[in-house]
């Protein structure tokens, strides 16, 4: 691999995360019959959003500005850990996926006690069913990234990747695919996606993650729809990262049927959420205990 | 050995000192208060100069009592653990006097400090003993001083009965670990821990059954389910830098007696290790999952550390694991794992307690739904607080984080070896640790949003106070700490390797080589840790550089359509958890009491639910109760004549007089 792919992955990410809300959002418009908004529409309301000044609530305290800071952050430091399908990521070591988990745990963490700070019940609410949702999720993808550690041997993220090739797939074939649901799944619970939460609207007895953010404005928000966009990414590319076994070593061969499963991913959350409804809130913690199962299932199958 | 000594002297003597001047609330407490910040210096003096050299240190000395000898011995592993206990003894000691000086006519002071100074003699001794007799005596000189703390405030009756609650535990435990120190002594003919391990080593069985009973009484001293019941009781209602000693450093001791006597026992037996991480597993998730659902602060914390005992069963059960089936990695990093957690529990634990205590003094609640708002009143302690709940909970950049990654790692190597029980185990670890770290997430969410963060509940928490410049030092101190270990973890996994030899007898050599697999991405984690700050602080200097021309205005946060919404419409701690409680009902058992509104216009509703632990309330409760009927039939025995009681002990006597002769 060429010095130049190391940055290649979380370029990418920097750049691209935001298309695929757009891709998502067209998509849904374009099942719903409606022309949408255009692709570029998430860059636009980030710039927007930057150029904005801010309205802060009157009870609120310092925790309330770092939450979005910190949350960007975790996740831009995250993005440095992640690979791109074959192509590796900037950094890697022995149990990097542990310290992956530990940031998007703390990324959560910072915008449940912003939303706490509020003191609005509304945003209290909201904070509530996240933090019950991630405790459910966590396990799962730890379980999910212990089963692929072991089929690969690998404890880190980028050889763990790179040994997912087209020869594991058909020597583990069902492991795998239980573990692609599960981790399916997971990006629809951690980004917030029908049928767990919805994206599009700010009703009380559905909403989680748009709840928390509501009183946040400027840019706050901005850092906030940004960060959101790269946990798409990351999730996204664990997901796209197992489905995709390309490793030819061809870095733009690799890169290009990463980029279109991406791409895919995106059509297929739009597909989605356009064909299914949200589940009642108490639903959701029996949909993610039962992802994780899929990958428990998958475990026992290699244990011989 | 000099140091030990001199610290164990100047514990005791200020704290006797303490009693003579009991009278004077001034001299008493600086009595009290300089023999332990001396003493717990000297001691932590001892301790590193033996974790430094790594020589062990040794006093015989003859004694009068018969069947054992005043035989201490500091190695490694006892060096380490001495640290908490000295560490948080100063760090008490330093916040103790501000906290005890509210306190109306410097009732109970004497005893206080006297007692909190022996509890941390009483605890160093305990791990200074190479004895098995002065290892009794030690324990129940560490275990009995806690109560004298725990009913500091006797008059209230709930303050009595946990202090009845926790003895009565204290001795259950203890009369587990008498009959296995007498088995022993009996097998062995000493009660030299050498004569132990030869004994041990030789005789399987003993070892395995000695395993069980050191597991149920060193386990009920540091709290596994279901021996739990005594810290939800004990801690709350103790001064907050006792139960930050208790809850930081005495619950350690019982991971300390387990360790050592996993170090006698001679190769392990696969189960060992299986039942560690079984019972590490349920004592962290339920720990985690009881704490979530308190409604005051104090007992939150203290089935947090349920929680996190069980963390510390886990990493060592793994390690436990490796030693039986001579996986060294395994072995290595799963205990690495479950001590350096000790060390950073007894500190983010001790910053939580100290924390609590200075919501009581600024609020004048522990209750979560008369607190609120504080950080803005209390903005240090605030800080802390937070600190320490980012760091219990496990999030990057701070030191919990680093004793959870090393035993994800230690859980991860398990699932990839080739044996599939080893690898089913493993994956217990992982999903058990993911779950709690998950849910502590939750529960320190609650903790800190809803004593900190929002509007206060009630008119007190509007008006609280910061708290005395040496209480916040204390604090800031453990605060730093958490940050410091964070940051400096290879080093730290680095230099402990003689104290991972020690527990495991792995050869230091090996240790070493081990610890050295885990220091490159241990560096390479801390460099994500700079990353991290260094993207933060770019984010805020751009988010500030944004606002910078802008306009930015304030006002109401958004109040779900209520024009005059109130502090008491915010959400509340009990419906911050209720989804989690409920999913979780057939192991938190909440009760709830509802009455609902009823009619069209309805005028009596009210809600309440009550968190008690339901292994007391449906395991010991009824237990006690029908000993309890038992046992009453022996009250004609008591005549309440002394001379009665004379004639018992004449009787006894003869009648043991007559079986030794027969």
């Amino acid at each position: 691999m060429p010095e130049l792919a190391l940055v290649a992955s979380p370029v990418c990410a920097l750049l691209l995360a935001p298309l695929l809300l757009g891709l998502i959002n067209r998509t849904k418009a374009f099942v719903a019959g409606r022309r949408g908004p255009p692709l570029l529409q998430p860059y636009f309301d980030i710039a927007k959003y930057a150029r904005r000044g801010a309205i802060y609530g009157d009870v609120t305290s310092w925790v309330f500005l770092l939450g979005p800071v910190v949350s960007l952050a975790a996740l831009m430091a995250a993005l440095l850990l992640v690979p791109f399908g074959a192509i590796p990521a900037p950094l890697s070591f022995s149990g990097d996926l542990i310290v992956v988990a530990g940031l998007l745990a703390l990324g959560r963490f910072a915008i449940v006690l912003a939303a706490l700070d509020t003191g609005s019940s509304f945003e209290g609410m909201g904070a509530s069913r996240e933090v019950h949702f991630a405790a459910l999720a966590e396990p799962a993808l730890l379980l999910a990234l212990a089963v692929l550690a072991r089929i690969t041997g690998a404890l880190s993220l980028t050889p763990l990747y790179q040994g997912i090739t087209a020869a594991a797939w058909i020597a583990a074939l069902p492991t795998l695919a239980l573990v692609a649901m599960t981790l399916l799944v997971l990006a629809l619970v951690e980004n917030s996606r029908i049928p767990v939460d919805d994206p599009t609207t700010h009703l009380e007895l559905t909403m989680i993650h748009e709840v928390m953010v509501l009183d946040h404005s400027g840019p706050d928000l901005g850092y906030i729809h940004y960060a959101a966009a790269l946990k798409l990414w990351i999730l996204g590319s664990l997901l796209v990262g197992l489905v995709v076994p390309v490793r030819s070593g061809i870095v733009w061969l690799d890169g290009s049927a990463m980029l279109l499963g991406m791409a895919v991913l995106a059509v297929v959350i739009g597909m989605i959420e356009s064909a299914m409804a949200r589940y009642r809130l108490v639903h959701v913690p029996q949909f993610i205990v039962g992802a994780a199962t899929l990958s428990a299932v998958g475990f026992i199958l290699i244990l011989v | 050995m000099f140091e030990f000594i001199g610290a164990i002297v100047l514990l005791l003597v200020g704290g006797m000192a303490a009693v003579a001047f009991h009278s004077r609330p001034g001299p008493c407490q600086t009595a009290g208060q300089s023999g332990a910040i001396a003493g717990s210096l000297l001691g932590l003096v001892a301790a590193v100069r033996i974790l430094v050299t790594g020589h062990p240190e040794t006093l015989i000395v003859t004694w009068s009592m018969p069947g054992g000898s005043l035989y201490f011995q500091i190695d490694a592993l006892a060096a380490f653990f001495l640290l908490p206990v000295f560490g948080l003894s100063l760090v008490a000691a330093i916040y103790g006097r501000a906290y005890l000086a509210g306190r109306a006519g410097g009732q109970g002071l004497a005893g206080c400090w006297f007692h909190s100074n022996l509890l941390t003699a009483g605890m160093a001794s305990v791990i200074a003993a190479h004895d098995g007799l002065l290892f009794l005596v030690s324990w129940e000189i560490m275990a009995l001083s806690p109560f004298f703390l725990v009913i500091f405030d006797d008059r209230k009756a709930a303050v009595r009965h946990a202090a009845w609650t926790y003895l009565a535990a204290t001795h259950l435990g203890t009369a587990f670990l008498l009959v296995a120190f007498v088995m022993l002594g009996q097998a062995a003919g000493s009660s030299d821990y050498d004569a132990y391990r030869d004994i041990l080593q030789a005789n399987p069985g003993l070892a395995s059954l000695v395993f069980i009973l050191a597991l149920i009484g060193f386990g009920s001293k540091a709290g596994i389910v279901p021996a739990h019941v005594w810290l939800p009781e004990a801690h709350p209602v103790a001064p907050s830098h006792a139960s930050a000693l208790m809850s930081g450093a005495m619950i350690k001791v019982g991971i300390y007696g387990l360790v050592r006597i996993l170090t006698l026992l001679g190769p392990p037996q696969p189960w060992w290790g299986w039942l560690l991480i079984a019972i590490g597993a349920s004592s962290g998730i339920l720990g985690v999952l009881f704490a979530m659902a308190q409604h005051d602060l104090k007992r939150l914390l203290a089935y947090s550390s349920v929680e996190n005992i069980g963390i510390i069963l886990l990493g060592i059960g793994v390690g436990v694991l490796g030693l039986a089936t001579g996986m060294l990695p395994l072995a290595v990093i799963g205990f690495a794992a479950g001590l350096l957690h000790v060390v950073n529990h007894s500190i983010f634990k001790g910053l939580l307690f100290l924390g609590a205590g200075a919501v009581q003094h600024g609020a004048h609640s522990l209750d979560f739904e008369e607190l609120g708002g504080l950080l803005k009143r209390m903005p240090w302690t605030g800080a802390a607080f937070l600190i320490g709940a980012a760091a219990i909970v496990g999030l990057p950049p701070l030191n919990g984080f680093v004793g959870e990654f090393l035993l994800f790692y230690s859980g991860f190597l398990a699932v990839m070896q080739p044996a599939p029980t080893i690898a089913i185990a493993g994956l217990v670890a992982v999903i058990a640790m993911a779950l709690i770290s998950g849910l502590a997430a939750a529960c320190f969410a609650k903790a800190f949003g809803v004593v900190f963060l929002g509007s206060p509940r009630s008119a007190e928490a509007g008006e609280a106070h910061e708290i005395a410049r040496p209480m916040r030092a204390a604090m800031a101190l453990l605060a730093v700490l958490c940050i410091v270990i964070g940051l400096a973890a290879p080093v730290i996994v680095g230099a402990s390797a003689d104290v991972v030899a020690a527990a495991t007898g792995v050869p230091s050599g090996s240790v070493r080589v081990q610890l050295a697999t885990v220091a490159g991405p241990l560096s390479m984690t801390v460099s994500v840790f700079a990353i991290l700050i260094v993207m933060a602080l770019l984010a805020w200097l751009f988010r500030v550089h944004r606002l910078r021309a802008r306009r930015i205005g304030s006002g109401p946060v958004w109040g779900c359509g209520y024009l005059f919404p109130s502090a008491k419409m915010q959400y509340t701690a009990s419906s911050f958890v209720q989804p989690l409680t409920t999913q979780f009902h057939l192991f938190v058992r909440n009760r709830e009491a509802l009455v609902p509104p009823t009619g069209y216009f309805p005028t009596a509703a009210s809600y309440s639910s009550d968190s008690g632990d339901p292994w007391l309330r449906l395991l010991f409760a009824p237990t006690f109760r029908w000993f309890d009927r038992i046992v009453g039939r022996l009250n004609v025995l008591q005549r309440g004549h002394i001379h009665v009681y004379v004639l018992y002990v004449a009787a006894t006597l003869v009648a043991l007089l007559l079986w030794a002769g027969l």
